[in-house]
Formats: C-alpha cells, sequence, structure tokens
C-alpha cells in the first residue's frame, strides 16, 4: 500500500520515497566493549555495512577506556578477501595539548609515531589513561572506501586523557587532542576495519558506525 | 494505527519504524539582538540533553557581536547548576590568512591565552570583528554528557573574520574535557562582551540506537 499526500507519493512498498527527507547520516552498528582484545565493522557480518552503500562513513568512540594505563589507541583495515588487517598506510599526527596544571601546553606535529608505507597498528591517540573518570572520545571519517580506482583518504580527532599519576609521565593529567590524517596506499576495495589498544584491552567503551550520504 | 506498505511496518504506535537518520534536529534558537547569552537547558522548550544521545552537535550560524571585537565561548553545568562554572581543561590552536596576501599576520600556532584550565567561559573564538559583514561560525560536539563516570570529552573548530587591518580569516581548533563525573544538563553562549546583535544556536543529537 501506498501512501500519497496531495499528489506526493510518501511511501511505498515497504520503504519511504526516496524523496522524504530522512536526514543523511544514518546508524550502520553500535559495538560496546567488555574487556574486548579488539572491535572490528566487518562488511557483510552482523549488519555492518562498509561498502559502496555510503561514499563517506564516519566512526564514533565514546568513552573508550583501556584496561592497561597509558598505551595508545589504534585502527588497522583489510582490503576485500584481506584478513591479516596490514593494510599500507601512510599518515600524519599533530596535537595541541594542555596539563591540568596549566603547563606545558603546546601544539606540535608528532613524527615519532606515524607510519610510513607501514602496515602495522595506525595510532590515533598518544597514551591514555585508565584511571576511573579517563577515557578516549572522537571520531574518524573515512572517505570513499569502496574505490577501486583512488586510494582511501581518512581524519581522525579524538580528544582523550593523558595518564596521570604514573612513574613516566607528568604527575598531573593532561587533555589530549589528537589529529592523524592519512591514506590506506590501495586501491582495493577496503571492506573491514579494526581497533585495539596497542597493550591490554578496550575494558569499556562504545564504538558507533555511521553511513553519510548517498553511494559514491 | 499502523502503516503497514508491501507487509513492512513504517509507523507505529505513534513513531515511526523507518530509519529518519541519525543526526537528529533538537532545538533551533535565535537571538533576539539584545541577548547576552543563549542558553540550551534540558527540559525547558523541547530540549533534550541527557543519555537520550552519547553525542551532541551544536551548530553557531552567523553568530554577530554588538561589541568591536570579543570572544565567542561556552560553558555547560549540571541539572542543579545554572552558574556555568564548570572546571574545564582545553586545548586552543588556529590557523590564519590575512584579506592582503602579505603574509603578516599568515600561520599556524598554539593559543596560550584562549586555553584553559578553571572555571571559565570556554573560547571558542576570538577577537571576532564586528564589521557589519563579520560573524562566528562553527561546530561542538561534546561527548556522552550524561556520563556520571567519566570526564566529558569536547572538541569544536570555527571560523570568522578578525580584528585586524586588513582583516584576517581565523580558524580556531578546540578541544579538552569538562573535568568532572557529574551529568550535564546545561550549555551556555555568549561574546566575552556585548550582546549576541544576530545570532542562530542549533542542536543536534546523534542517536546512538
Amino acid at each position: 500500500m501506498g501512501v500519497i499526500s496531495n499528489g506526493t507519493t510518501l511511501l511505498d512498498a515497504g520503504a519511504l520515497d526516496s524523496g522524504v527527507p530522512t536526514g543523511k547520516l544514518t546508524l550502520i552498528k553500535t559495538l560496546t566493549a567488555s574487556s574486548s582484545s579488539t572491535l572490528s565493522f566487518i562488511d557483510g557480518a552482523a549488519s555492518v555495512v562498509l561498502d559502496d552503500t555510503y561514499g563517506v562513513y564516519i566512526i564514533k568512540f565514546i568513552n573508550v577506556h583501556p584496561q592497561t594505563n597509558d598505551t595508545q589507541f589504534g585502527m588497522q583495515f583489510n582490503a576485500a578477501g584481506a584478513a591479516d588487517f596490514n593494510e599500507t598506510i601512510t599518515n600524519t599526527i599533530f596535537k595541541s595539548r594542555q596539563e591540568e596544571d596549566a603547563s606545558p601546553a603546546e601544539l606540535a606535529l608528532d613524527v615519532g609515531g606515524v607510519l610510513s608505507q607501514g602496515t602495522g597498528l595506525c595510532k590515533i591517540s598518544h597514551p591514555v589513561g585508565n584511571l576511573a573518570n579517563e577515557a578516549l572520545s572522537g571520531h574518524v571519517t573515512l572517505y570513499n572506501p569502496s574505490s577501486t580506482t583512488f586510494l582511501k583518504n581518512f581524519i581522525s580527532v579524538v580528544n582523550h586523557s593523558y595518564p596521570s599519576a604514573t612513574a613516566d609521565v607528568d604527575a598531573n593529567g593532561q587533555t589530549m587532542n589528537i589529529f592523524t590524517n592519512g591514506y590506506i596506499n590501495t586501491a582495493s576495495a577496503i571492506d573491514e576495519v579494526k581497533f585495539q589498544f596497542v597493550s591490554g584491552n578496550i575494558e569499556s567503551g562504545t564504538i558507533q558506525l555511521f553511513g553519510l550520504g548517498a553511494s559514491a | 494505527m499502523a502503516i503497514i506498505s508491501n507487509a513492512v511496518t513504517i509507523a507505529d504506535a505513534g513513531a515511526f519504524s523507518a530509519s529518519l537518520g541519525s543526526l537528529v534536529h533538537i532545538k533551533t534558537i535565535t537571538s533576539n539582538g539584545s541577548q547576552t547569552t543563549m542558553n540550551l537547558v534540558h527540559g525547558s522548550g523541547g530540549i533534550v540533553f541527557d543519555g537520550t544521545y552519547s553525542v551532541y552537535r551544536f551548530d553557531w550560524v552567523d553568530c554577530h557581536p554588538s561589541a568591536t571585537d570579543p570572544s565567542f565561548e561556552f560553558q555547560v553545568g549540571p541539572a542543579s547548576n545554572t552558574s556555568y562554572n564548570q572546571a574545564i581543561v582545553s586545548t586552543f590552536f588556529q590557523t590564519q590568512k590575512m584579506e592582503d596576501g602579505t603574509g603578516a599576520q599568515d600561520g599556524l600556532g598554539y593559543l596560550a591565552s584562549y586555553d584553559q584550565v578553571g572555571t571559565g567561559y570556554q573560547k571558542l573564538n576570538g577577537n571576532i570583528k564586528n564589521d557589519n559583514d563579520g560573524a562566528t561560525t562553527g561546530s561542538l560536539f561534546i561527548f556522552n554528557p550524561n556520563s556520571t563516570t567519566y570526564v566529558k570529552h569536547f572538541m569544536a573548530q570555527a571560523i570568522s573574520m578578525e580584528n585586524a587591518n586588513p582583516r584576517v580569516v581565523t580558524n580556531p581548533w578546540i578541544g579538552g574535557y569538562v573535568n568532572v563525573t557529574a551529568a550535564l544538563r546545561t550549555i551556555s553562549f555568549r561574546f566575552s562582551s556585548g550582546e549576541l546583535d544576530a545570532a542562530t544556536i542549533k542542536m543536534y543529537g546523534i542517536k546512538s540506537s
């Protein structure tokens, strides 16, 4: 049954008509960590869509909390048919940080943790603290992962608590605003992404996959 | 009454079953031209600012100051506090380009005078020139303000015309956290001096499910 109002079809054949505005940001999947070693979005598994359905994907991190103190958060990808999460990545990282006692505060390029045609974990944070109120939040935007022509650009912005009261870092907590931008240097379609800490599990937190706009 | 099309339930029990998108517009507020603050308070005027959404987005659009070159800024409060004085730890950097192309004020740099370890309003954009065509525009994300466990992370970026001669385009980037574990329920925007001659602030929730 269709519903037609004033000559305009609002719905038919089991779906809203494409002319009905529904917003262009679509929640695809929510993952919740529970002492998880990794969290992954795999196209075609568990209702995950990571293909040419959307031209842009946004992945949001909400209070991702590490089991281990002082460890970095990162991501890797698989091209269609691959399974080892070791795609070639080149990226930049810079940080803007501020300590809770107001010193130091700085903006700086981070050359130590980047990948230059590397296949390891692409780190998108500095070490994250695991005190009870410390966590990481932010988002990564992945552009046109289904392209079989172009490399895959990504932009990540996160904010997190830097470890406090540990022997190897400052006694005070810090806010870390980390910008990680780069590309997955493959012309193959990307259809899987995983997230993890360098050491220890993701004790808690939520990671959500959204699709933006129309297909590429 | 349910609306069922081709055996698919589109709407039932007063709600749509079909996806209407995950970015939900909650509220738009507009300055009356003489306001010194613009506040969004949970439970007031249809505003939802609680655990309904895990991420909230605020877009400020063409906020024009009455004063010559104030900063645009925000603060937050829990339900029992509308004094807007929560502890904030933040970073602030910006890129700039002068209109005459000389490079005299071009650059990328950290602004220690605009970051914060304190309880004041957090600057989102500074030295906004109040020429007739001058205004600030930008976006602010606040993550999980309803948490009673974690600090509340936020990230923002803005764009405006700075008070310089020649004028300067300024693009600030702000990140930080509200260093409290109490749930947040209110947010306030203002210029550091003067009134909001003209301003529109849009509040959105990003669906969790």
